[in-house]
């Protein structure tokens, strides 16, 4: 009786599920998945920080096209804002290598998110805080660089792991503009060999659940040594 | 030192602050009282800007507040100011919340810094906390911190709002030793406080406040002996047998 599942589908073509055609070749897989989720997480906390200040700018020149841009690119769906940036990128740049589209579409989606974490995390400071501050002279700036993101940044650590999970999971959405990460790679093999997408699936979901939960893992270990005082 | 003349200050149709005139010469200790709500506490926080004035004048330290050439920042590290709540940096050790200021605005070099933050340390009576986190402190402690940060920037005016309100009872004293101390030095101090063995024994001047307005202004003596306003007198009275009401 044959077996159920046939998981040799899977360690044949393991090193192309890790990282493609690398390094003969571009990275690809699991590698080029954790390249893409990486740079954009990076790119997207610089920007949810930009945003963020901008739209509790005092001055409404800023703040409103700020919170614009936030509301909407809050109210459309991943995979459309990859087609605008696939589609609309080499209209406005020219050529751009599709890792690049991606990585700018992931970024913009997830700053947008992280906005909102790092907004909250800002007015979760109590106002004591900055009152305190300025009545010693510190300069708004001031203020907000040296005593409310060092404290806002890390309440608002669990946020922003609960975002970059998402952003890990987000990548394969990259699959559609034929990035070859993790699930492009899986569709690939899958339509290689025909036979085998029960197991194809099951191995990277797997994989992806082993991303995330390491990572989660990674994030507490490192939450219990950021914390300043157990006494909290 | 500190001239309110003719201040008003809404909070929406609240009117919170009612014609005020007042004078704080420097040296001099000034105890605000009154009962709750009647802006005393509104009344300290304009003088560095923490709540704007809505009209009239108000000049601090030789500088009108309302001109637009003042620098704010500037005024208010000449200024120091202790919460009710402390409001020291959770995230930051003792010394740092002490140097923080004096580093970032007076530009003083961290070594020299921490040396000045350590006498006022000392003088507060917690050299030994530099390296503790203000959480790790007791209430009176985490006060008398908050007393030495705001003196690290050589302020010229010193204002408390009720300093010992969010305290227990037993860790009242230490605080208002610190501060007693600092009056004997010649600090120019606005107090807003409860504490009337405080007012009797330091101030030299006592204002009482209800309903935005400045019902009495007197020496110590004057006011707790002969107290002339009927709501002063009430006051009082309440203050001292409070079961009686």
């Amino acid at each position: 009786m044959e077996p159920l599942l046939d998981f040799s589908v899977i360690s044949d073509n393991f090193t192309y599920f890790m990282i493609g055609r690398f390094p003969h070749g571009p990275l690809g897989g699991v590698g080029l998945t954790l390249y893409l989720a990486v740079v954009s997480c990076i790119l997207s906390f610089f920007g949810g920080l930009l945003l963020a200040l901008l739209s509790i700018s005092r001055f409404s020149i800023v703040r409103y096209p700020a919170l614009a841009f936030i509301n909407l690119v809050r109210g459309m769906p991943l995979l459309m804002v990859i087609f605008w940036m696939y589609f609309l990128m080499p209209a406005l740049l020219g050529k751009v290598a599709e890792n690049t589209t991606v990585i700018m579409a992931l970024t913009l989606f997830t700053s947008a998110y992280m906005s909102r974490i790092v907004i909250a995390g800002i007015e979760g400071i109590p106002k004591g805080q900055t009152e305190a501050a300025v009545s010693t002279g510190l300069t708004s700036w001031q203020v907000m660089l040296y005593i409310i993101l060092p404290q806002g940044l890390r309440n608002m650590i669990p946020s922003f792991v609960n975002q970059f999970v998402s952003l890990i999971k987000d990548t394969s959405l990259a699959f559609i503009v034929g990035v070859s990460e993790l699930t492009h790679v899986a569709t690939q093999i899958n339509n290689r060999t025909m036979a085998f997408p029960t197991e194809i699936f099951i191995f990277i979901a797997v994989v992806y659940f082993i991303l995330c939960y390491a990572f989660t893992t990674l994030s507490r270990w490192l939450e219990g040594r950021l914390t300043w005082s157990k006494a909290m | 030192m500190i001239t309110f003349s003719g201040v008003h200050k809404w909070f929406k149709s609240l009117h919170v602050l009612n014609d005020i005139n007042l004078h704080v010469l420097p040296g001099e200790v000034l105890v605000v009282c009154g009962p709750s709500g009647s802006g005393k506490s509104t009344l300290i926080r304009t003088v560095n800007q923490l709540e704007p004035i809505s009209s009239g004048t108000l000049i601090v330290d030789g500088k009108d507040l309302a001109d637009k050439n003042t620098d704010i920042n500037k005024l208010r590290a000449e200024v120091g100011f202790v919460f009710q709540q402390f409001n020291l940096y959770p995230h930051l050790s003792v010394i740092s919340n002490i140097t923080l200021a004096p580093i970032k605005i007076r530009s003083t070099p961290k070594a020299e810094a921490e040396e000045q933050a350590m006498q006022l340390l000392t003088r507060v009576g917690l050299a030994e906390k530099r390296d503790a986190y203000p959480l790790q402190l007791s209430g009176g402690q985490q006060q008398r911190v908050a007393i030495a940060r705001a003196l690290a920037m050589k302020p010229r005016i010193m204002l408390f709002d009720e300093p010992t309100s969010a305290l227990d009872p037993e860790m009242i004293g230490e605080v208002l030793a610190v501060m007693k101390d600092l009056a004997l030095t010649g600090m120019t101090m606005v107090v807003v406080t409860h504490e009337m063995g405080f007012a009797r024994e330091v101030a030299h001047r006592v204002a009482f406040m209800a309903e935005g307005i400045i019902l009495e202004e007197a020496t110590p003596e004057e006011f707790f002996l002969r107290p002339q306003h009927p709501r002063a007198q009430q006051f009082l009275r309440q203050l001292l047998t409070p079961m009686q009401m």
